[in-house]
């Protein structure tokens, strides 16, 4: 099945995570950016019923701690943040009813229409990543931060399901800033778009460009032996890639079985284009 | 056989009643749902336009960074309005209550768009302003402003005759830019019509 469409321009975001220390700076940055409102309630709800939080909490860039699951001096531990991977095969756009979300802009992100989504969460459903969350309530935001809302992203009713976009609204300004400058609005030049996550990591771990544009620099990257991405294998075609040294983390990226062989240091494992 | 008559009297009364219902339809709801809105100055455009020959990107243009300008603020209307330059009480009432105040007129915005919308000035540089504005440029007094009661957008002034608004008459603002009026013009050039293209 090939029904998805390939764009002259693949944003690509590559997390090195050897780099990344686990503080959260990205899903801070994340929810500011986003206008995700606190959610007493929903945690609340988590801390009362035991719900599997992932279900619950409101955020598109969650972090998750890795462990190599060795006991005593050989244990290792590695953080995860995982945003929305923008797949080449989104298994989320083909089950929504609505069209609510679609890939089919130049640049691969996968869209997410709130006004024009009816709440039925098969997105959810179908996502193996996790990605998508659900609105369980209408947002209320403490009093004085409806003033540091961002006016480019608009605000979420209750009852849409949502998820991260690259930030998308700030390729949309970059492009406009290109277009006032007379440069070529679909030759932007590194770092012209990035989005707050990457512009947020202290460690500098999220790297973020247009992965088919050989001058940025994730077009390196991607061909590193140890990037890899994850659950490669159920050919969702991810554009979110990760990097690490540590093999036991990438035999996680793609839930490799204990005696399993692989995954060979060998890039970006075929499935590309 | 019993022949059948009519026991309300023919066809005279199905015709007032109908008539009635066009009425109430066509022309009482319609005036019920907009409220009639003016502008809290009233801004002419041909004074600026054409007595003074003003361009419309003297007041309304780029910015650097891409993002439009959009209405100019007080400060820069009080580049030139600082004092009183000429007769009109509209101008009186502008400088006394905003410029020296210190305050943002609250215009009434005819095209305003939902907060899910993006829509990019830089990109729509090359048409002319009226393919989607009203031609305010051509106004002495600004247009009506219609405002639905029950979403709070302008109609956007139309002329509400027989319930709809038709036409487009220049007196009146074209009113919010409807989704198939854009996805019409982007299919007719050709450009993208996905749905991060106009939406955020
Ligand atoms: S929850 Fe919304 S976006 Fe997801 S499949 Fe249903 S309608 Fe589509
Ligand atoms: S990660 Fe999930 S939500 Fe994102 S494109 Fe893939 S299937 Fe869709």
């Amino acid at each position: 099945m090939s029904a998805f469409k390939e764009f002259p321009i693949r944003w690509g975001m590559v997390i090195d995570i050897d780099k990344c220390t686990g503080c959260g700076a990205c899903t801070v940055a994340c929810n500011k950016e986003n206008n995700i409102a606190p959610q007493p309630q929903q945690l609340e709800r988590i801390a009362g019923k035991g719900f599997p939080t992932r279900f619950k909490k409101l955020e598109w860039l969650t972090v998750y701690e890795l462990s190599n699951g060795v006991q005593g001096s050989g244990h290792d531990t590695a953080y995860l943040p995982r945003p929305c991977m923008q797949c080449g095969m989104p298994s989320c756009v083909s089950v929504c009813p609505a069209t609510a979300t679609d890939k089919n802009e130049n640049g691969g992100i996968v869209s997410q229409i709130y006004p024009r989504c009816f709440g039925c969460r098969y997105c959810m459903a179908s996502c193996p990543y996790h990605a998508r969350v659900f609105n369980w309530d209408q947002p209320v935001y403490p009093d004085g931060m409806e003033k540091q809302l961002t006016p480019n992203v608009s605000v979420r009713s209750r009852g849409v399901v949502e998820k991260c976009n690259f930030c998308h609204h700030r390729w949309m300004y970059a492009k406009d800033a290109a277009r006032v400058a007379g440069e070529d609005p679909n030759a932007l030049p590194e770092d012209a778009y990035i989005p707050a996550c990457a512009e947020a990591c202290p460690t500098g771990a999220i790297y973020f460009g247009d992965v088919k544009n050989p001058e940025h620099k994730v077009y390196e990257l991607i061909h590193s032996p140890y990037t890899f991405r994850l659950l490669e294998r159920l050919g969702t075609d991810p554009q979110v890639y990760y990097m690490s040294k540590r093999e036991w983390v990438r035999r996680q990226g793609d839930n490799y079985l204990e005696n399993e062989a692989g995954p060979v240091a060998h890039g970006n494992g075929g499935l590309h284009g | 056989m019993v022949k059948k008559t009519s026991s309300s009297g023919g066809a005279l009364p199905f015709f007032v009643g109908f008539v009635a219902m066009l009425f109430v339809g066509w022309w009482a709801f319609p005036r019920m749902l907009f409220s009639e809105v003016q502008q809290p100055i009233r801004f002419s455009h041909v004074v600026h336009v054409e007595e003074q020959e003003m361009a419309c990107e003297d007041c309304h243009f780029l910015n650097e960074d891409g993002s439009f300008n959009g209405i100019p603020s007080t400060a820069s209307c009080a580049e030139c309005h600082s004092d009183v330059l000429g007769e009109d009480p509209d101008e009186a009432k502008f400088v006394e209550q905003y410029v020296n105040e210190e305050k943002e007129v609250e215009w009434l915005v005819y095209q305003y768009q939902p907060d899910n919308v993006f829509f990019s000035h830089a990109a729509h540089q090359g048409k002319d302003c009226t393919t989607c504005h009203p031609d305010v440029a051509k106004s002495d007094t600004p247009p009506t402003y219609y405002q639905n009661k029950l979403t709070d957008y302008s109609n956007g002034g139309y002329k509400i005759v027989f319930g709809r608004g038709v036409g487009v008459d220049p007196a009146y603002s074209r009113g919010t830019m409807k989704m198939w009026e854009c996805e019409r013009c982007h299919a007719e050039n050709g450009q993208s019509n996905a749905c991060y293209v106009c939406h955020r």
